[in-house]
C-alpha cells in the first residue's frame, strides 16, 4: 500500500470539470498527510494536451487508447482496475456523478475495496482516513473509515473548493495504453439540452418550487410571485419529472446550476442533488412545513411554513 | 425479454429520524417504511417495457429484511403487473449495499433474465450503489444515472441514457445481459389499490431463494448524526402576513420587489 492519492479524472468537450479539481485540491492535502503523491488519472483517446490542465497533481497518468474516446462504464472500468490493483493508492478519489457512480462502484466490487458514498468531507488524522457521508437525502451525516485503512471515496459537487485543485505545476506525465478494453457499452451521442424561453442561471431572482408545491395549479402562485418580484420560476427535480415545469428551469446535479443574487426555495426538501446546483446563491431564503428540512441548512432565512400560505400574502405585499 | 427488478425498502422520510443508543445507527423501533422511489421506476420501466410490444416477464426480487414489510412490497409490485416475485435470504436488519449485491448475486444464478433494472441510488446506501457492484459481480455491464431506456428489436442490446450535470446526456448502446440504475420513469409509477395489496399478501406465491451475505462493506460507522439545520438561517415566525413583511424588508434591502411595491 502507497499513500498516494488518486482522483479519477472527468472531462468533456476538452476541459477537465470541476468536481475533478475540487478532488485534486482536497488529494494534495490529504498525500501531504498520507506521505504520499497526489496523482490524476486521465483517460481518453488523444488527451495528453488535458495533462497540463491537472498541474496541481504531483503526478498525471494518462491512459490513452481509442476505446476511451468517450466514457464508458464497462472500458473505464476494465482500464482502471489492473491500474488500481497495481499501484494500490491509499486513496481513489471519484466525483458523485453519472459516470463517477459507475465507476466508483464498480471498482470497489472489482478490486474488493470498501467504498463511502456522498462525501461531503474527507480527511487523514491518525487513525487513517475519515469520511463524512450524508444519508437519507441530508437528513443524516455518518463518519466512516475503512477497515483495512484504504478505499474509494465518491464525493458530492461544491464539497471541497475548486480552486485548491487549479494550481500551475510540472507533475511527472505517465503516459499508458490500457490493460483491458471492454467494449460492452458503447457511447453513442453526447445530447445537450435545447434553450429554453428562460435561461434560469442568468436571473438575479429565482423563486423556485419543489414537492411541496402539491398540485400542478399552484405554480400559477408562484409565477405571479415571480412576476412581482422580476424574476423566474425554478424547480426541483420532482417538479420536472411531473412536467409542470420545463427540464431547462430545473436546478440540481442533473439540472443547471445557478448562483443569483436571491434563491426563494419553496417546498423544496433540500436533498444534496438540489443543494449542488443553488448553494452558491447569494441568498437563500426557504419556506418549508418540515422544520428539520435540509434545506435550512444552507438558508440565511427559514421559514417553517405551508408555502401556499406564504406566497399569496408575499406576492400582495410585494406587488400590491 | 426477461426482466428482473431489484427493489427495497427505506425509512419513511415524512418522519423524523433518530439516532440509535450506539450513535452509530438508525433507531428502528418506531421507523416507518416505504418503497425506495428509483426502485419504483425501475419497476415501471420493467412493466412499460413488457407491455409496449417486447413481451416476456417481470420478476421482482427483494431481500428478506425483518423491518418494514417485504411481504407488502413485493405483493405490491404482483399488484401492479410484476409476473412473478421472490424474497432472498434472511436478515434483521437492511444490509449494506455490497451484502445486498452479493445476496442478490446468489439468488440470481437461479433465475433467467437480459434486463437487469434497479433505482440508480437509494437514501442509505452509504456503502455505492447496489446495481454496479451486483453487474460487477455477476460480470456484466451497467449504466447507472438511466432514463429514455429502448430495447433494440433483437433483443440483444439496449439503448439509454445518462444524465450529467447541466441537463447534458450521453446516450449508450450496452450489450445484453446488462444492469441498469434507473434515474426515473417514462410514467409515474402506476397505481396498485391497497385492497388489492392486502388481497395479494393472503393469496399470492411469494417465492424463497437463499442469499448469503458475503464479506459485508468493509466500512466502519463511526458516528451517526442529524446535521444542525437551520444552524445558520435566521428563523421567521408569525402568521403569514407577518412573515411576508419580513421577506419583503429583506428583499427590499437589496433592491428587489420594491419598484413594483411603490
Amino acid at each position: 500500500m502507497s499513500g498516494d492519492i488518486v482522483v479519477i479524472a472527468e472531462h468533456r468537450d476538452g476541459a477537465i470539470l470541476d468536481p475533478t479539481y475540487e478532488l485534486l485540491g482536497r488529494a494534495r492535502s490529504l498525500a501531504a498527510a498520507s506521505g504520499g503523491e497526489a496523482i490524476a488519472v486521465l483517460l481518453g483517446s488523444g488527451v495528453a494536451g488535458l495533462a497540463g490542465s491537472l498541474g496541481a497533481a504531483a503526478r498525471v497518468i494518462v491512459v490513452d487508447g481509442p476505446g476511451l474516446a468517450s466514457f464508458s462504464p464497462t472500458a473505464y472500468q476494465a482500464a482502471l482496475v489492473p491500474l488500481v490493483r497495481e499501484r494500490e493508492p491509499a486513496l481513489v478519489l471519484i466525483a458523485n456523478s453519472g459516470s463517477g457512480m459507475d465507476v466508483a462502484a464498480g471498482l470497489s466490487a472489482a478490486l474488493d475495496l470498501p467504498l463511502a458514498a456522498y462525501a461531503i468531507d474527507l480527511t487523514i488524522d491518525a487513525g487513517g482516513p475519515l469520511a463524512t457521508c450524508q444519508l437519507y437525502a441530508g437528513k443524516i451525516q455518518a463518519k466512516v473509515r475503512f477497515a483495512g485503512g484504504r478505499g474509494i471515496v465518491t464525493a458530492v459537487a461544491g464539497s471541497f473548493p475548486a480552486e485548491a485543485g487549479m494550481g500551475p505545476g510540472s507533475p511527472v506525465i505517465e503516459t499508458v495504453a490500457p490493460a483491458a478494453t471492454d467494449d460492452r457499452i458503447r457511447f453513442v451521442d453526447l445530447l445537450r439540452p435545447e434553450a429554453g424561453d428562460v435561461d434560469i442561471t442568468r436571473e438575479s431572482v429565482l423563486v423556485s418550487v419543489g414537492r411541496g408545491i402539491g398540485e400542478q395549479e399552484n405554480i400559477e402562485l408562484v409565477e405571479a410571485l415571480a412576476a412581482a418580484l422580476g424574476g423566474a420560476v425554478s424547480s426541483s427535480r420532482p417538479i420536472a419529472d411531473l412536467g409542470w415545469l420545463p427540464r431547462t428551469r430545473q436546478v440540481g446535479k442533473s439540472g443547471l446550476k445557478v448562483k443569483p443574487r436571491v434563491y426563494l426555495a419553496l417546498g423544496i426538501s433540500g436533498a444534496p442533488e438540489h443543494l449542488e446546483g443553488m448553494r452558491g446563491a447569494e441568498l437563500i431564503i426557504a419556506v418549508n412545513s418540515d422544520a428539520r428540512a435540509p434545506i435550512f441548512s444552507v438558508a440565511h432565512y427559514g421559514v417553517v411554513a405551508d408555502l401556499l400560505d406564504v406566497v399569496p400574502a408575499l406576492t400582495a405585499r410585494v406587488g400590491g | 425479454m426477461d426482466y428482473v427488478v431489484l427493489l427495497k425498502q427505506v425509512p419513511d422520510l415524512a418522519e423524523e429520524l433518530e439516532i440509535d443508543a450506539d450513535g452509530t445507527g438508525l433507531d428502528r423501533e418506531w421507523l416507518s417504511f416505504v418503497a425506495s422511489e428509483w426502485d419504483e421506476y425501475a419497476l415501471e420501466e420493467a412493466l412499460l417495457l413488457r407491455d409496449q410490444g417486447h413481451g416476456g416477464t417481470v420478476t421482482c426480487l427483494a431481500l428478506g429484511v425483518e423491518t418494514g414489510d417485504v411481504d407488502e412490497l413485493l405483493a405490491t409490485c404482483l399488484a401492479r403487473g410484476a409476473d412473478r416475485v421472490i424474497k432472498v435470504g434472511s436478515f434483521e436488519a437492511p444490509p449494506d449495499s455490497h451484502t445486498a449485491a452479493a445476496a442478490f448475486a446468489d439468488a440470481l444464478a437461479h433465475v433467467h433474465y437480459d434486463l437487469i433494472l434497479t433505482g440508480v441510488q437509494a437514501i442509505d446506501d452509504l456503502d455505492g450503489q447496489v446495481g454496479p457492484l451486483l453487474a460487477t459481480r455477476l460480470d456484466l455491464p451497467h449504466v447507472s444515472v438511466v432514463t429514455h431506456i429502448a430495447l433494440a428489436h433483437h433483443h440483444t442490446t439496449v439503448t439509454v441514457h445518462q444524465e450529467y450535470a447541466g441537463g447534458i446526456v450521453a446516450e449508450f448502446e450496452a450489450t445484453l445481459p446488462a444492469v441498469l440504475g434507473v434515474q426515473t420513469s417514462r410514467e409515474t409509477p402506476r397505481y396498485a389499490p391497497v385492497s388489492r395489496i392486502r388481497q395479494l399478501m393472503k393469496t399470492a406465491t411469494i417465492e424463497a431463494m437463499a442469499g448469503g451475505g458475503g464479506a459485508g462493506s468493509g466500512l466502519v460507522i463511526e458516528a451517526m448524526a442529524i446535521p444542525e439545520t437551520g444552524s445558520t438561517a435566521e428563523m421567521i415566525s408569525g402568521n403569514p402576513q407577518a412573515i411576508a413583511e419580513r421577506i419583503a424588508a429583506i428583499l427590499a434591502e437589496r433592491g428587489i420587489g420594491t419598484a413594483v411595491a411603490r
